[in-house]
């Protein structure tokens, strides 16, 4: 059952009328029914704007954007956590992102490393101990190809020189240090935080190769811009563009090493998936070399197959013929995952909050499923990413922007979705509310879900969690009424 | 005096783009936009302008250029 547009208005005012006068001014601007009608978003809803003080969020800060998402995932550098030991301790390995190596020789993401600031370090500064931290790291892993300082809070307040550290160790050690100015505090969200770590690629890392001409290119090169090899993801997206015809050149950041981000300014397309978190490279390296970039979407096979005929478009015949072999080719296997979890899945009723590109991008997955999003909303999305939500969304469906816990739990009540995709803060509180749930940061656990291949472990999934007969054993026995008991005993004998 | 980015949307629709605030728009209008001049107030499809430099023929796209706020809405 939809809901009408009056309907999500008054049960937003509803929502709001717990707020203090002030607060309820601000959220109200947050939250809106969808119209698809509209071009712009910002007619109907305001986003990347500070969060009410008092209120839960569930943002990230600036260091989250750089070091979690931009940098991280680079494996063959050292991304050092400059600061106290608890941001990186607490965030290491979270994130699920994949690669191939040996994990403490050539490559280094789910370690952490730190300066572990002390009182002194505030005192007197911490450049002194940084310097040491790149030296002993040289000793210690030599095979490394970089390293990042990613600045924690205290950095930015005491006003360390960390691009002068940078300078020193780069020409010391002739390799690269990129010092990345992404201290918690600035913005709003990870959002900017994605910002400087992009600029900080354009200023320490992107132009090393400009002058050296000898990578071979082709008229086929691409990269793939903005995944981050959840569970593999940029491995079953990368299988695909390598059917058709083309050559990945690299991968950002998922997976990626600071060789291939060199080479990227080679490449003669760049593909970008989270726009949100690397379209500033992208637009960077439109002007700077004249690379045009395109976004895609491989959730779902209706999106998948829509943007490898889109990918195949900008290139020649032959990438265009075998787009569509390699799309003919996955038919069969989709239909039969289709075939097997749509009967089981078919008129469900989903609400998303996520992050970055997810929050539009796998609508497409869940209608392959006949199944129905209901709602949606954006940690820390801007206006561009509203503007593209628009047309995804249903007519008056519910969109939130950096919905606080007590909004997004009271529209789940009133919603009443039969599915929940979030982050891991809002799950345990779902579960118990008896409400499936998955985690959809990193996958729960699971993945990949992008191309034809993610799409059968994104059915399996969403099957296995809807479905899953727990969710009708949460009332106890003795509270169930008369009726009900009867025919579990019938059922039992 | 923010530093704005030109570029062509796919459509081939002329865009300005400001970051940091957010702003990505069709230009509706061009003030001068000729073979030996290009440039002067660029007016978004929302009705807020941009003043930038008179330039001596439409730049290569995309260009980051430095624009004063006209006086729009």
């Amino acid at each position: 059952m939809a809901m009408s547009r009056d309907e999500v208005e008054s049960l937003i005012q509803e929502v709001l009328e717990v707020y203090p006068e002030k607060a309820k001014k601000d959220r109200a601007k947050h939250l809106t029914p969808n119209d698809p009608e509209l071009e712009q978003s910002k007619k109907c809803i305001t986003s990347n704007k500070k969060s009410l003080p008092g209120v839960m969020t569930i943002r990230g800060c600036a260091y989250a954007g750089s070091k979690g998402v931009v940098w991280g995932p680079i494996k063959d550098m050292i991304h050092i956590s400059h600061g106290p030991v608890g941001c990186g301790q607490y965030s290491r390995a979270g994130r699920r992102n994949y690669y191939i190596g040996t994990t403490g020789v050539n490559t280094f993401v789910t370690m952490n490393f730190t300066s572990d600031f002390q009182e002194k370090d505030i005192v007197f500064g911490g450049d002194k101990k940084l310097a040491k931290l790149i030296d002993e790291i040289e000793t210690l892993f030599p095979l490394h190809k970089g390293i990042s300082i990613q600045s924690e809070c205290p950095i930015g307040l005491i006003g360390d020189d960390i691009e002068a550290v940078a300078k020193k160790k780069t020409a010391e050690h002739g390799k690269t240090v990129v010092p990345v100015r992404c201290e918690g505090f600035r913005g709003v969200s990870q959002s900017l935080g994605h910002h400087i770590a992009n600029d900080a690629v354009r200023d320490w890392a992107l132009g090393a190769r400009d002058e050296d001409d000898s990578f071979e290119k082709t008229d086929y090169d691409v990269a793939i811009i903005g995944d981050y090899n959840i569970g593999g993801d940029a491995w079953s997206s990368r299988i695909l563009l390598e059917e058709m015809g083309l050559r990945v050149v690299a991968q950002w950041s998922g997976d990626g090493t600071i060789a291939e981000m060199e080479l990227t300014p080679k490449v003669k397309l760049n593909l970008v998936h989270c726009y949100r978190s690397m379209n500033y490279i992208s637009r960077h390296m439109e002007e700077k070399y004249k690379i045009p970039w395109m976004e895609y979407n491989f959730f779902g096979p209706t999106k998948t197959i829509e943007s490898l005929r889109a990918i195949a478009a900008r290139f020649d015949e032959k990438i265009q013929a075998k787009c569509e072999e390699v799309i003919a080719k996955y038919q069969p296997e989709w239909e039969a995952v289709v075939a097997k979890y749509r009967p089981r899945l078919e008129g469900k009723r989903v609400m998303l909050y996520i992050g970055g590109l997810r929050p539009r991008h796998v609508i497409g997955s869940y209608e392959d499923l006949g199944m129905e999003v209901v709602g949606t909303g954006y940690e820390f999305g801007h206006n561009d990413d509203y503007d593209r939500t628009l047309k995804e969304m249903g007519d008056a469906t519910l969109l939130y922007d950096d919905v606080t816990g007590y909004e997004f739990e009271e529209f789940v009540k009133k919603v009443k979705p039969d599915l929940i995709g979030s982050g891991i803060k809002e799950k345990y509180i779902f579960q118990k509310m008896g409400v499936p749930f998955r985690q959809m940061h990193s996958w729960d656990y699971s993945g990949p879900y992008h191309g034809f291949d993610g799409f059968a472990i994104f059915a399996r999934d969403m099957d296995m969690t809807l479905n899953n007969p727990c969710w009708k054993q949460l009332q106890a026995p003795w509270k169930k009424s008369a009726e009900e008991a009867d025919e579990s005993v019938a059922a039992s004998a | 005096m923010p530093n704005v980015m030109l570029r062509e949307n796919d459509a081939g629709v002329l865009t300005l783009y400001v970051p940091k605030k957010d702003l990505e728009d069709t230009i509706a209008s061009v003030e001068f936009d000729s073979d030996d001049a290009w440039g002067g107030e660029l007016t978004l499809t929302d009705g807020t302008s941009f003043i930038i430099d008179k330039l001596p023929g439409k730049p290569d796209l995309p260009i980051t250029i430095r624009a004063r706020r006209g006086v729009g809405e």
